[in-house]
């Protein structure tokens, strides 16, 4: 049974192959849609197989390590292609093949009528398989290279729609292309991985392997607890993390990526591939625990991520940025989770995201869908009655990502708020309930602005519902949006947190290696949760109330504060701060230096230096070359006079 | 049999062959340079046959051999590479024939 798990694999790689090769060919959307979809379809089928199989097994052979092929061997260094069939990358490839097929089946009406039809099902399903690469492989090397597959995918997926024009916002309006975007996306995600390969290569140094069981079994022994060798490693990976996962100081690609098509936004760009950080931080999860210089530093870059995506997310216009924005925020929840050693509920967060910001990106595609390519929300409005389906599954997504219980954001929000409380810092939860409050505010300024008031569309757009194969996702993703906190209802609410339970196995080295936190009471407990509750309502509440009026929209609820206001609009200035520090140093020491400099003046000095030097020398040489015969035979003569000369007399 | 000692045929060989070469070197007509060169190679042809005779080895005659029949098909060439010089610059005087230069 655990062997299929190469099929999960290989399928979504056919799926890609015959979508890439003859997808033009076929010229058929509903082949093309079909082998898409299928191939993840039924690797979410193998890998629900496997998983009820692991869940009859014992926890302790929940474990299995299926090895493909011998990939590199030179010395005695190895690496296979090995897939690592365990609770977590079971978890995780149950949510990407799980929410993929709903995205891929979504898509099929999406993209209904683009030129690109098959192109977009195929650069899908490579993402799949680069994706499951990612989570599934039992060593780093494989890992990096669904690591480096998915950034390649999220590149093509970004700029799919590479001619049109795109609006970065506040940097440079109008200039930029969606081939922009993408190259931006994949400039920022190359700095990460380049943290990644360095550690990478520290840890092949002191272990001489790349497979995790070998790294993580000897990891107590040959890291000292603490030592700037494992400091150094962890903040490399993670510095690969905040690339992928998009946190600070290098988040700044996400937003841009909203200029792919909407689908891609929701698989890659929330659901699945920006927790590929998140995930990489749990696997790893002894070695940061050996590093609890590290530990904080993720944590709080989680919680400053969080916090300032939160507040940018609150001036944004354009649908999918707000929702971009709020994807950086959660992804910021979890690794404040991971940084104070709740690896389960990062992991949890992980799972309840997916459901919800598929959800809530799918339900976007479909306004924008109905809109007509409309993505400003101060457009928008009175949606609820036109768009029925879409507008409750939004509702049920904004609920479930601002933290009302019992949806599923509350339950993974508030494990992570509560380790955060009782194994971090009083400070992260204060920081922490009050994004909680920000991110009940924008989203409900989304959806009021959305869905709520009057129209105010232009007269000629009639927005309709989508066709049965969108709305079925939405509500897929709806229902799983409010029963997917069941999983890890906290003991306090008469829970067993089964998730964390499930994962226990594999934080178990790590768990034993954290400080212990203090244990909190229930009465604290409940108390911190109604705390939170209130802060959501209140954020609803006062979202309704400034934006459900006639025309309140965000352009003259600025007049009031127009200081912030502009600070958050251009997204603290930070790609400003960003271009002025390295983007234009860095081209302008290219142009000057490298470019002007060294290559026209050494590289080029030296080669056309070079052949002048011979020119020249030439230029005298060859005057022994007088035409008159006689002149070489007599050279010739003295030449074999003088050889002789020197053979005899010596 | 007392015949001729080899050293009278090697002085000999090096007289005749310094005479081809000092021609070569000194002579302006074309002509008489090829048949300088000629003399060149007949004088070491005169060592090659005298040392096999000295040595009672047929190797150097065989080899003398094949140089006259090479020589004969050179000097053909040349003459007719003369001839064809002549036609073109009515003159066999090297001194004036150095365009093959820089």
């Amino acid at each position: 049974m655990y062997n299929y798990v190469t099929y999960i694999i290989l399928i979504p790689l056919i799926g890609f192959i015959v979508n890439g090769l003859f997808g033009k060919k076929l010229n058929s959307e509903k082949i093309s849609g079909l082998i898409g979809s299928g191939a993840v379809g039924i690797a979410f089928a193998l890998s629900a197989l496997i998983f009820i199989e692991m869940l009859k097994g014992p926890a302790e052979e929940r474990s299995h390590i299926v090895t493909v092929f011998k990939w590199i061997a030179a010395g005695t260094f190895t690496v296979d292609v090995a897939y690592q069939v365990d609770q977590l990358s079971i978890l995780m490839t149950l949510i990407i093949t799980g929410v993929g097929f709903l995205i891929h089946v979504y898509s099929i009406g999406y993209m209904h009528g683009d030129h690109g039809f098959w192109r977009f099902f195929a650069y899908l399903n490579l993402f799949i398989f680069m994706m499951l690469n990612l989570v599934l492989a039992n060593n780093f090397l494989l890992m990096f290279l669904g690591w480096e597959g998915v950034g390649l995918c999220s590149f093509l997926l970004i700029g799919f729609w590479h001619d049109r024009k795109f609006d970065t916002g506040g940097y440079k309006p109008g200039a930029t292309t969606t081939a922009d975007a993408a190259k931006k996306a994949f400039v920022v995600n190359r700095i990460g991985d380049f943290g990644f390969l360095i550690a990478m290569f520290m840890i092949f140094t002191v272990f001489g392997s790349l497979a995790f069981e070998d790294v993580f079994s000897r990891a107590i022994g040959l890291l000292p607890r603490d030592g700037s060798l494992v400091f150094w490693i962890t903040l490399l990976l993670f510095l690969g993390a905040t690339g992928k996962s998009a946190q600070i100081p290098l988040f700044i690609w996400l937003p841009d990526a909203m200029a792919g098509p909407t689908p891609v936004s929701a698989l890659i760009h929330a659901a699945t591939m920006v927790t590929a950080g998140v995930y990489m931080v749990a696997r790893c999860s002894i070695l940061f625990a050996l590093a609890p210089t590290t530990m904080m530093i993720v944590a709080i870059v989680g919680i400053a991520t969080a916090f300032f995506a939160a507040t940018m997310g609150l001036v944004q216009n354009d649908i999918k940025k707000v929702l971009a924005y709020s994807t950086v925020s959660q992804l910021g929840y979890m690794f404040l989770g991971l940084g104070v050693g709740g690896f389960a509920s990062g992991i949890f967060h992980v799972m309840t995201h997916a459901f919800f910001k598929a959800l809530l990106f799918l339900g976007a595609g479909a306004v924008i869908h109905a809109m007509h390519e409309e993505q400003d929300i101060q457009n928008m409005g009175g949606l609820k009655s036109k768009l029925p389906i879409t507008s409750k599954t939004f509702y049920i997504a904004a609920i479930a990502i601002t933290g009302i219980p019992p949806l599923s954001g509350f339950f993974s929000k508030d494990e992570i708020l509560w380790k955060a409380f009782t194994q971090g810092s009083t400070m992260f939860w204060i920081v922490g309930w009050i994004t909680a409050g920000l991110t009940a505010f924008y989203m409900f300024r989304l959806v009021t602005l959305t869905f709520g008031g009057e129209g105010r569309y232009a007269h000629n757009v009639h927005p309709h519902e989508a066709p049965k194969v969108m709305t079925i996702p939405l509500i897929v993703l709806a229902v799983l949006s409010i029963l997917g906190g069941f999983v890890g209802i906290p003991s306090s609410l008469g829970g067993s947190n089964a998730i964390e339970h499930w994962l226990e196995p594999i934080f178990q080295r790590a768990n034993v290696n954290l400080p212990i936190g203090h244990e909190g009471s229930h009465s604290t407990e409940y108390l911190l949760m109604s705390l939170s509750v209130v802060i959501a309502v209140a954020g609803i509440f006062f979202a309704r109330k400034i934006y459900a009026r006639k025309l309140q929209t965000s352009s003259t609820r600025s007049a009031s504060f127009r200081g912030i206001y502009k600070l958050l609009w251009n997204k603290y200035f930070v790609d400003e701060i960003y271009d002025a520090v390295v983007v234009r140093p860095v081209v302008r020491s290219s142009e000057k230096l490298l470019w002007k400099g060294f290559d026209v003046g050494v590289i080029d000095g030296a080669v056309n230096g070079s052949a002048k030097l011979t020119a020249w020398i030439s230029s005298w040489l060859r005057k022994i070359q007088s035409g008159v015969t006689q002149g070489y035979a007599l050279a010739f003569v003295v030449g074999i006079i003088v050889i002789l000369g020197i053979l005899v007399l010596r | 049999m007392t015949s001729v000692p080899l050293q009278y045929y090697l002085l000999l060989s090096a007289i005749l062959f310094t005479i081809g070469v000092i021609g070569v070197l000194t002579r302006r007509n074309a002509i008489i340079v090829f048949m300088c060169i000629e003399l060149m190679l007949n004088s070491v042809n005169l060592t090659l046959v005298a040392f096999s005779a000295f040595l009672g080895d047929s190797t150097g005659q065989i080899l003398v051999f094949f140089v006259m029949a090479v020589a004969a098909a050179e000097s053909a060439v040349g003459l007719a590479i003369v001839i064809a010089l002549f036609r073109n610059k009515q003159t066999v005087n090297i001194d004036e024939i150095n365009i093959l230069k820089w």
